[in-house]
Order: C-alpha cells, then structure tokens, then sequence
C-alpha cells in the first residue's frame, strides 16, 4: 500500500501577536511548524504502516525552507519525503493549491491519500477536499478514526453532534482532525538521519507540466482584495450599573463583534 | 458571466432536521438579493424533502430547488455534490452561500472545484461592491488578521459562513415560495462511500481549546447549582464552559476544562468571565482572547484589567437577565 | 548558543522540548510529592531512542554523539531534575564505560539492551566509608575458580532498585590501594544481590538512591569489565564523561527557574506595575542568564571534546563546577523575585532549589572538581 500524506509548514499562530502600538501583526520570532492536523494525518499513515505493509510519503508545497517540515516527517518514520516548490506556485488560493498537489499525487499514485482537516493559518479546510475532486476520487472529511480492512478503510466522521461510521473504497482521500491521535516523537536515530543529501525529493513544474492558465495566482479564482487586523486593543470599560443596563451593553458588544 | 444571476443558499439539513445556519444564510441571503435586485433562493438536498421544503418557506426564498432521491438519504460527498452542482449549473446563480459546518465544509470545496470557481470559507461579514461583486471577509491566522476576499472572474461567487454569525430572520407563515424539482442522475458509481451507521452523541469530547465561545466561571458564581446558568449561557452562545481552578477545585467542573497556569490556555473570540477575580495563574490562560466580557461584584477586580468590558455587578442577577435577552434575540 | 551545533542537534533539541512539555513537566512535582520513581516516562524515553543516544547503531544506539545526549539531560531537567538524572546514570555511568571497556561479548548481552532502553542501568562506587575517597573501598571480591565471589555495600546509587544492570567496584587486592580495585558488571537478580534501604533526600525526590547489598554474590569472571586492578581507572573515568551529564543537569535546572521566573516577574503586579519593571528584577535576571549562558558553554564545550576525542576531564569538571554552582545560585534568586509563592509549593522554583543542591555533591563534590581542576594547573 502507498500512502501520500499532505504536510503543510505554517507559522505557530498561537504565538501569534499584534503589536499593540501600530496595531500589525508580529511574525518576527514566529516558530514554523508542522500545521497540526496534518500532523495527526502522519501519524494516521504510521499507524496504517506499523500493522500492515505501507510506504508512507509526505507531501508538501511550498518555499524551498518547508523542507524542514518534510525531514521532521522523516524523522517521525516516513519513508520517503517531497516538496513541490516552484516560484510559479506561488500566490496560489485554495483550488489551484489542490490543483498543483493533485497533478503531484497522480504520479505518485497511491491508495490512499490523508490530508489535515485544515491549517491553522488558513483554516479553510478547502484544499483536501479539493485534491479528491481534482483527482476524481472518492473522500470523507472530518475523519477521526480509521481502521483498514481488505481494500476498504472503516472511519469515523465527525459532525458537530456525532458521527458516521462510513466504509470507502480505495483509492480515496481522507482528512482527519488533529484528535485523531497523539503523534509519535521522532525518533533520535532518524533525527540523525534525516540531514543526508538529496533526501527531500523537490519536484517544480518541470516535473509536474502544469498548463500555466491553472498556476498561482493566475489559477486562483479568487483574490485578496484587502487585510488587516483588528487594531489594537482600545482600553477597556468597566460599568458599574444595573442588571438590565448592563445585558444591553453586553447584547450590543456581542452584535459588534459578530458574535451575535 | 453576465448569465449568472441571483442568490442561492444551500439548506444543510440532516435525517430532515434543517441546521439553524440555513435559515440565518436566508436571512443574509436576501440583503444581499435586495442589493442586487435579484432573487433569493434556496437549495434543498436529500430524501423525503418536502416538509423541510415547507418550512423554510417562511423565510423568503423567492425559488426552493430541490433534489429528492434515496441515494441521498444520509448524507455522503460525492452524490451531494453532484446534486448541488447540477442545481448550481441548472440555475446559475452569481452566489452560492454554504453555512461553514462540518458538512458544508467538506461539500463546498469539492463543489467549487468541480466548477472551477472560487470559494471562500468561513466568513464572518458579506457585503456587495459597487461592482456587485460580493465582498467576502473572513478572519485568518487564529483570528489575528481579517482579509476581505472576491472572486472576480468566475461565478458563481461561493462563500461559506460561520453558523451563529448572521441573523436569522423573522418568520412570516404568509410567505411562499415557487418550488422547483431538480432531477439527479445518480447510481452505485457515486455510492463509494458507505455509511454503516449514525449516531448522535449528546456531550461529544470537548475541547474549550479549540473553543470559539467560552463561558467561564470563577468562585464568585457562588455555588454548584449557578453552572447551569453558565451552561444555558454557553448554548446560546454556542461556546464551551470553562473555568478557574478554584472551581474546579470545588467539583463544580471537570479538570479537562481549567483554564490558567495549571490548565490550559485559551484564545477564544470570546472569553466571558463570571464571577472570576483574575489572579494571575488564571489571566495568563486567556489573556489573548479577542474579546473579554467580565462580570464581577469587586469594581478592583484584576480581571477588569484584561476586560474589554466590564460589569460590576451580581452575576447570579445579570446572567439570568441576559438568557433571558439572549433568548428573546434567538426566537 | 547555536555553537558548535548541527541541524540534527537542532532537530533533536526540538524533539525533546515537546517530550519535556508533554510527558515530563506536568509530573514532575507529583513524583517529587510522592518520591515516586518516573518509570513511565522511561518507557516513553525508551520509544523516542532517548536512553540511547551516544552508542552506534551496532551496539543498540541511535548513532548520535555526547552533545545530542547532554542536550537531552539540559531538556528533561529545565521541567525535572529527576528525569535528567535517571538518564544521565544509566547513559553515561553504565552504558557509557560498558561500551568504552567492555568486550564483544559484553557489549552483545549489556550494552544493547540498555541502549535499547529495555534495561536500566546504574553505577556503583561510593560506600559509606569510601565516598570522596573513593580508594578506601571495603566490598571484597574474592577469586573463586571461574568467578568471583563478591561482599559489602554500596550506598547513594541512582537508579537502584528499578536498573536491571550495575556497573560496580570492588577490591579484588586491597594490598594494591586503587590499583586492587576492579570493575564487575552485575545484574539485578543475581543470588545473594538485594536492593537496602532508600534514602529520604531534600530533592530529585522521584529518583530511587538505595543501598546496594552484596552477600555472597557470585560473579563470573566473564564479567569483569576491563580488566583486574583498572576499576578506579575505569571509575574515574566514567565520572569524568558523567560530570558533563551532571553540568548538563544543572544547566537545565537553572534554565527551567529562569523560564519560570521571567514569565512570573511579568505577570506578578506590585505597585500597580510587572515587577519586570523594576531595575532590580532586570539586573538580577540579566546576571542569571550571562551565567547561565557561560555554564552551557563551559558544558558543550566538555561534551565537544568528547565527541571530537579530545581531553575532557578538566573540561568536565570545570562545567560541573561551575554549571551547579549557576543552578543553586539561579534557583536561590528565583525564589527571591518569586517572592512569598516562590516558597511555597505551588511553584515550581521551590522544588528546583531543592533539587540543585545535589549537583554540587554527586559525582563529585565541588571541592573534588577543583583538585581535578587544579591538578592541571600544578602538574
């Protein structure tokens, strides 16, 4: 059994802050980090791996420094590790992510493909569900548990109020949470390991020959037309009133901030 | 592009039950049709459709397109984006609205793949531009950043929507829509899925890290029987309960939902305080929440420090009165 | 300090971090509490390949170096200075002078399992009349046709109890002083070998330090490791890669009560402001982390020479000198800005104040690095 698992390298936005003086947000000083539910994803694979005959390979886009992440998923056990990076990639939105990630896993084409739910800088949870339709292949999203058995995968899928315990054939994309499992260390022996030259296979478009009407920016369909942060934090107020002043300060606090 | 035209809201629904997040995108959907001066309408997928079909009429969609087949009985990807595409194809609407739920999280980007246009996903704030182009806003990187998204050159304009951020609109009884039966050439080539079973799980495993709401309490709620009203508060609100040491060291809540040095940290869109002091050990779990709402007797109390407001006051009086407020709000 | 080290010391050190974050932190004031010996975090270093660090694959190991390996007793001690030394001991006291001295066949039955971390090890040398001078040795080994035949105690042994290996001296010629000492690789359920009584200690509350009681322990001469009259040589030795393991404790201990304390001094308010904004709390903390920065250098530095087979015994007991002096003096200070909750349990600074104490004592005393430190000096 082949097994592509799909990592993405993202800045730790817990550690995330916006300078309370300009109101931008501080990346100086932000750890990259495997996106979490792909992190779970690799683990999933592992597992897959540890109890039947599997070759794991961890999937990435992005700049060439995300290999960093691809040798932490060496060093967790993957077998084999690829970056798609090409300059050409870059400003891509969610379809012609999954389009460029699709195009690789097709020739590497496996049996099973996990992806993270979503990641933490986007939180889009779009481009696996995405790559399966790309690639014509049946997915189940939201996967929590996934037990193997003859051809079929059995998994749980998550909705906010319970599951369903669903059965899909392979090939098929899955996307788990990160509560799927605990991940593994890596392990020392292969964190001494995973330095060696030419280790992290890299793959452009000379590899993948994608018509450029489909690439970055010119592919994505949609566009940022502005961002920004929510500013900085204007002081507090503290109301020293009655209960039903204060219910209509709080109702119209929630409505501003669109929690209401 | 021109021949894309109107407003079209998908109704998740599930086993016949309708999510509330359809019946609120209804309610954004039609400003939005209003802007335009185009129709509202909505998009009805499963099997046995017609009472959910009825009930939704009472929101306003001008049309209700409903595919009706068993193969869509339960809901699974592939055959429910088939149908929502052909509907999408069928009807050409400019925008397709999709509550950002587990499900729709999963449908709407298969079906913005298939149709090679753009989506996206969890917006919090929809508006039209000068160009009726449709201004889609979203926060990114943990909140810490909103981005405003359009779609340009391709229709339709998809978005999904967080559930709970808009309005559900009035009812009117009197309201009534045109329903039209949409046909979907479905067999076993789109079942690759099966679903061996469904179940419904009450309290299922929570995680107040991952917690957009959450209400928390602190000593001051003054006893054990006072948690229900902070667990009322939590529904509405659709958040998590969590809480102080102190309380949990009481038995008044589990050691999993602690925030603070010996629990967890949070940064949740809302962190609602009652009856918390703010000891250190405490503010430094959720001092990085967007936004702090703080009710507290003392007036000096440290919380107020990392509030955005403040309540001096008696929860046990102002939270009843705000689930009762809330609770208004909500019919 | 990015000195001297690799991507995969960086990597590693990483790996670690989240280890020490996600199974050791949150237990080490229970083990401490209970003094209850952290044998499931043995097993998870087990799984990671921590208890193994420095050996070559061959032998069981991870095929990494010293520096990787002190890199792991720095990380599990900034949260638990217990942790640090379990691993330290059975690293560097028992696998370490196995691989060094031992023969094939030795290295085959000992080393691998305990660089597999399936077996625990630790170190035998100091006895209740022989502790600084460590000469006087009082437990007999007597020549018994194919074995020998071994009697006594030992007293202060880390990891006793819960290691399945011992690496342990005795006299097998007392008219030869240090030179009739030899060094013997016993095992756990060896007859007439039992565990005494365990020590109530001020800190590293959750590591076991026991007697050892040897009543005719019979042990054959296939396991002498080395050969007969090198066991104060292979001891010494042994200490010397050791105190780089101690100095690498202490490094962590300090690092974990200055973490503690900086986020403590910027959320703890006195007169309506951080206490990090007072003079005092930053010239104090600007102390600790300069000191704290050159015991590190002072440790990598040893744990360097060592992997580039340099001399390191002065090194070593430099860093151990000056690295569990740091520790005491940076704990001391942090209960200070931590003030009346830096006392009290409830803090962690508490328990590190009581736990670097030791570095200043096992494997050699403070007073026992200078005279090694000096005898350089005056050769």
């Amino acid at each position: 059994m082949k097994i592509v698992v799909c990592v993405k390298q993202v800045p730790n936005t817990a550690d995330v802050r916006i300078d309370q003086t300009t109101g931008t947000m501080i990346r100086e000083g932000v750890e990259s980090i495997i996106n979490p539910d792909d992190l779970g994803g690799l683990e999933a694979a592992l597992r897959i791996k540890d109890q039947h005959k599997a070759e794991v390979i961890a999937l990435s886009m992005g700049p060439l420094q995300a290999d960093g992440a691809l040798r932490e998923c060496l060093a967790m056990g993957a077998d084999r590790a690829i970056l798609v990076s090409d300059r050409a990639f870059a400003g891509a939105d969610t379809w012609a992510t999954s389009y460029v990630l699709a195009k690789a896993i097709e020739k590497i084409d496996p049996d099973l493909i996990i992806a993270g739910r979503q990641a933490i800088d986007g939180d889009t949870a779009q481009v696996g569900p995405q790559i399966a339709e790309h690639l014509h292949l049946p997915s189940v999203a939201y996967v929590n548990q996934i037990k193997y058995d003859k051809q079929h995968f059995i998994v749980k899928r998550m909705f906010e109020d319970g599951y369903q315990k669903v059965k899909v054939k392979t090939p098929c994309l899955i996307t788990v949470l990160k509560e799927i499992n605990q991940p593994r260390y890596m392990r020392v022996q292969r964190i001494y390991n995973a330095f060696r030259e030419g280790l992290v296979e890299v793959w452009d478009n000379s590899n993948l020959k994608i018509e450029q009407e489909n690439l970055g920016l010119k592919g994505s369909p949609t566009r940022v037309k502005k961002s920004y942060t929510k500013g900085v934090k204007t002081a507090g107020k503290v109301f020293d009133v009655n209960p039903k002043e204060a219910v209509q300060i709080i109702v119209d606090k929630l409505k501003e901030s669109y929690i209401l | 592009m021109k021949n894309y035209k109107g407003v079209l809201v998908y109704i998740e629904q599930r086993n016949q039950v309708i999510h509330n997040v359809g019946i609120e995108l209804l309610g954004e959907g039609k400003k939005l049709a209003e802007k335009l001066g185009v129709p509202l309408m909505a998009c009805v997928i499963g099997y046995q459709m017609d009472d959910v079909v009825h009930k939704i009429q009472a929101y306003g969609p001008d049309l209700i397109y409903k595919v009706d087949d068993l193969f869509l009985k339960t809901y699974v990807n592939e055959p429910y984006t088939k149908a929502l595409s052909t509907v999408i194809n069928k009807v050409k609407p400019e925008i397709v609205l999709i509550g950002a739920t587990s499900l729709g999280r999963d449908l709407a980007p298969r079906v913005s793949s298939r149709l090679h246009t753009g989506l996206t996903a969890d917006c919090t704030q929809l508006d039209i531009d000068d160009d009726r182009q449709l201004l889609m806003t979203r926060p990114a990187f943990g909140g810490n950043l909103m981005a405003t998204i359009i779609c340009p050159n391709h229709r339709p304009q998809m978005s999904s929507v967080r559930p709970g951020v808009m309005i559900k609109p009035e009812k009117n009884n009197n309201s009534h829509s045109t329903v039209i039966e949409v046909n979907v050439l479905l067999d076993e080539k789109d079942m690759n899925v099966e679903v061996l079973e469904e179940v419904k799980e009450e309290h299922a495993k929570i995680n107040i890290e991952e917690a957009n709401v959450l209400i928390s309490a602190g000593r001051g709620i003054g006893s054990k029987e006072n948690m229900k009203y902070i667990e009322t508060l939590a529904n509405l609100l659709t958040g998590e309960v969590s809480g102080t040491r102190a309380v949990v060291e009481n038995g008044w809540l589990d050691k999993e939902r602690q925030v603070g040095q010996t629990g967890k940290t949070v940064r949740p869109d809302l962190y609602f305080a009652c009856g918390i002091s703010g000891a250190i050990q405490h503010v430094s779990g959720m001092e990085d929440s967007n936004l702090v709402i703080a009710i507290n007797k003392n007036p000096s109390a440290a919380i107020f420090e990392v509030s955005d407001i403040g309540i001096v006051g008696d929860g046990s009086k102002v939270i009843p009165a705000l689930i009762k407020e809330l609770e208004n709000i909500r019919k | 300090m990015e000195l001297g080290f690799d991507k995969e010391h960086i990597l590693l050190r990483q790996m670690l971090k989240e280890f020490t974050e996600n199974e050791v932190k949150d237990l080490a004031s229970e083990i401490d509490e209970e003094e209850r010996f952290p044998l499931e975090t043995v097993k998870k270093m087990q799984e990671a390949g921590i208890m193994g660090i420095p050996f070559p694959e061959k032998y069981g190991g991870e095929g990494g170096d010293y520096i990787g390996y002190v890199s792991a007793v720095e990380e599990l001690s900034k949260a638990c200075a217990t942790t640090g030394v379990v691993l330290s001991a059975h690293t560097s006291l028992c696998a370490g002078p196995i691989y060094e001295y031992g023969t094939e066949e030795q290295k085959e039955k000992y080393l691998i399992p305990l660089a597999k971390g399936h077996k625990l090890g630790a170190f035998a040398l100091t006895e209740p009349n022989a502790g600084t001078d460590a000469s006087k040795q009082e437990t007999i080994a007597i020549e018994d046709g194919d074995d020998y035949i071994i009697n006594g105690s030992k007293i202060f042994i880390t990891n006793a109890g819960y290691a399945d290996t011992y690496v342990v001296m005795a006299m097998t010629d007392p008219s030869l002083g240090t030179r009739g000492i030899t060094a013997f690789i016993l095992e756990k359920d060896m007859t007439g070998f039992t565990i005494g009584k365990k020590e109530k200690k001020m800190g590293i509350r959750g590591s076991a330090t026991c007697e050892l009681i040897f009543d005719d322990v019979r042990v054959p001469k296939a396991n002498i490791l080395g050969k007969v009259g090198y066991g104060f040589k292979i001891a010494m030795k042994t200490l010397d890669a050791g105190r780089i393991g101690i100095a690498a404790q202490a490094c962590g201990i300090a690092e974990g009560a200055l973490e503690e304390t900086v986020a403590y001094v910027k959320e703890r308010k006195q007169f309506n402001r951080p206490i990090a904004k007072f003079q005092n709390t930053q010239f104090v903390l600007a102390d600790l982390a300069t000191k704290i920065d050159a015991a590190r250098m002072l440790m990598y530095r040893a744990a360097y020479n060592k992997d580039h087979k340099l001399s390191f015994t002065k090194e070593a007991a430099m860093a151990k000198l000056y690295a569990s002096e740091v520790a005491v003096e940076v704990t001391n200070k942090a209960i200070q800005l931590h003030g009346g909750y830096g006392y009290s349990r409830e803090y962690p600074v508490e328990r590190m104040m009581r736990d670097a104490k030791i570095t200043e004592i096992y494997e050699g005393t403070s007073e026992v690095q200078k005279m090694v430190i000096s005898s350089y000096l005056l050769k």
